[in-house]
């Protein structure tokens, strides 16, 4: 630079950019762009499809929680490697009584917050702090029903549906930005068009509510848990049915999808972004590379090491790990729905124990999905495909994705 | 304000923002709501904008300031000035910068 730029009327020196598209560092990436807390396990739902939650009294656990110090220096040392947001999930983080305070801190040292809540327990004061002090990103909400039989059904909570209405009632009197989304159960299966009617008339909804549709295995690994989560799970065809239920939307939004994240991993295990540029802590100090994968050789401790370490040392390590289960090798490293398909070592570690399971579920559903797209015939199995190139860009060049002869699969 | 009184004020970031440095990026962030045209708006400075703002540290006045960038950047002194003053009219209106003392 040598000589200052022309001013016009308003200061060309001052860049404005919304939150949601904020890149500016497109060319140099921070260590750490986004960070993940889970600031407890507990919650005062027991939702029937949860993969995570222990009950809100659980004395055991809240002692191990970390303390209000410990989050607060994360946090503060995740904003020293760059990070410019951070997620607070649980479990239901207002659980925490500490919560305003971390909050506070966390916008303080200029992060972004993303608050993963219930609703039940907004209160006046923090409706009221969140339309001083904005959060920069929606707070989400999961709302489980429309009407109390149905949201209690799922959350097993009396009372629950009452203050998540008095919850998101103060939000919105606030007018503090939130979205809504929702898990599909047996017990709210039929009022998703109610929900989404109500949904549409939330002021910073621009888009139709997400769904968990396939629902993951507890975290943990707890099996009895499991056992209720494998019962609420929809068959692969139904599920994808109702994922593709407006279907020229969802033809193009996977036409995209596709294009861009699908093809075969070979021998990387981690075929996906977790622990790159993002790191997660769970509710206990363990830095891990994604939230749901909790194998014990994947987390690292942060009471005996920085998230300095864990990011640029730990997570590097353990990325490099490859597959070694003969059925992932012949199965998953050649299929070209990796990415289509949620198989992942989270999700293999919560299925079963290992990281290079194929999980049979997940396969059935990219399978499914994949035939509906035209991406496979019937009967064929996606690594066997060769042509699989060609059949992308088949479906990039269709319009509005659907070929005649496939029609029937919509209707 | 006019530019005579702008040149002999202070100014310093306020309270309602976090400037942050992010591999090498000045960022602005609101802390507090209604500084941005929307909720989640936030700013960044090119690099004169951030030669500008580096100086502003509730110590030197706006002339201090342009004399030091105009011995720095060879640009002729109103030019400077006229910049600096665009610059701090946007961010004073916006509760980015106030004015010390």
């Amino acid at each position: 630079m040598t000589c200052l730029e022309k001013s016009e009327e308003t200061s060309p020196y001052l860049l404005r950019v919304s939150s949601q598209e904020a890149s500016f560092w497109k060319t140099v990436k921070p260590l750490l762009g986004h960070l993940d807390m889970e600031l407890t396990e507990r919650c005062n739902n027991n939702c029937i499809h949860c993969g995570i939650n222990l009950p809100a009294g659980d004395s055991a656990a809240k002692q191990r929680e970390l303390s209000t110090a410990t989050i607060k220096s994360i946090l503060t040392e995740a904003a020293s490697l760059g990070c410019f947001s951070v997620r607070f999930t649980g479990g239901e983080p207002l659980l925490r009584e500490d919560f305003e305070e971390i909050y506070l801190h966390a916008r303080k040292t200029g992060l972004k917050v993303i608050l993963f809540t219930n609703a039940t327990l907004v209160t006046p004061a923090l409706a009221e702090l969140f339309s001083r002090i904005f959060p920069l990103e929606d707070i989400e909400i999961s709302v489980y029903g429309i009407k109390k039989t149905s949201y209690e059904a799922v959350t097993r909570a009396p009372g629950s549906f009452e203050a998540a209405w008095r919850g998101i009632h103060l939000l919105l009197e606030k007018k503090v930005p939130f979205v809504v989304k929702s898990a599909l159960l047996p017990p709210n299966r039929g009022e998703v068009e109610d929900f989404e009617t109500w949904a549409s008339t939330v002021p910073w909804m621009d888009d139709f509510p997400s769904y968990s549709v396939f629902f993951e295995l507890h975290g943990r690994r707890d099996e009895k848990r499991n056992q209720m989560i494998r019962s609420l799970r929809p068959e692969p065809n139904a599920g994808v049915q109702f994922l593709a239920r407006r279907k020229k939307k969802y033809l193009n939004e996977m036409e995209a999808f596709c294009s861009k994240f699908i093809g075969p991993p070979g021998d990387r295990l981690f075929a996906c972004g977790a622990g790159v540029g993002g790191a997660c802590v769970d509710a206990y100090g363990m830095a891990q590379l994604c939230m749901d994968l909790r194998h014990p050789q994947t987390v690292y401790d942060l009471k005996k090491g920085s998230l300095n370490e864990a990011v640029t040392q730990f997570f590097p390590q353990v990325r490099e790990v490859k597959p070694e289960n003969p059925d992932y090798v012949a199965r998953c490293a050649r299929c070209f729905l990796k990415g289509l398909c949620e198989q992942c070592p989270a999700k293999a570690w919560a299925e079963h124990g290992t990281l290079d399971t194929p999980v049979d579920y997940y396969c059935e559903i990219a399978h499914t999905e994949a035939r509906v797209l035209g991406l496979l015939r019937k009967d064929e199995r996606a690594w066997e495909v060769s042509d699989w190139k060609e059949r992308l860009r088949n479906l990039s060049h269709r319009e509005y994705g659907i070929k005649s002869k496939r029609r029937s699969s919509w209707t | 304000m006019d530019v005579k009184g702008m040149l002999d004020a202070v100014y310093a970031p306020s309270e309602d923002i976090v400037a942050r440095s992010i591999e090498g990026e000045l960022i602005i962030v609101p802390l507090v709501s209604g500084i941005g045209d929307l909720e989640d708006e936030l700013y960044s400075l090119n690099e004169t904008g951030k030669a500008i703002w580096d100086r502003l540290d509730g110590k030197k006045t706006l002339k201090d300031v342009a004399d030091e960038l105009s011995a720095e950047f060879e640009a002729p002194a109103g030019e400077i000035e006229k910049d600096l003053i665009g610059l701090l009219e946007e961010l004073v209106r916006r509760k980015i910068l106030v004015a010390v003392g």
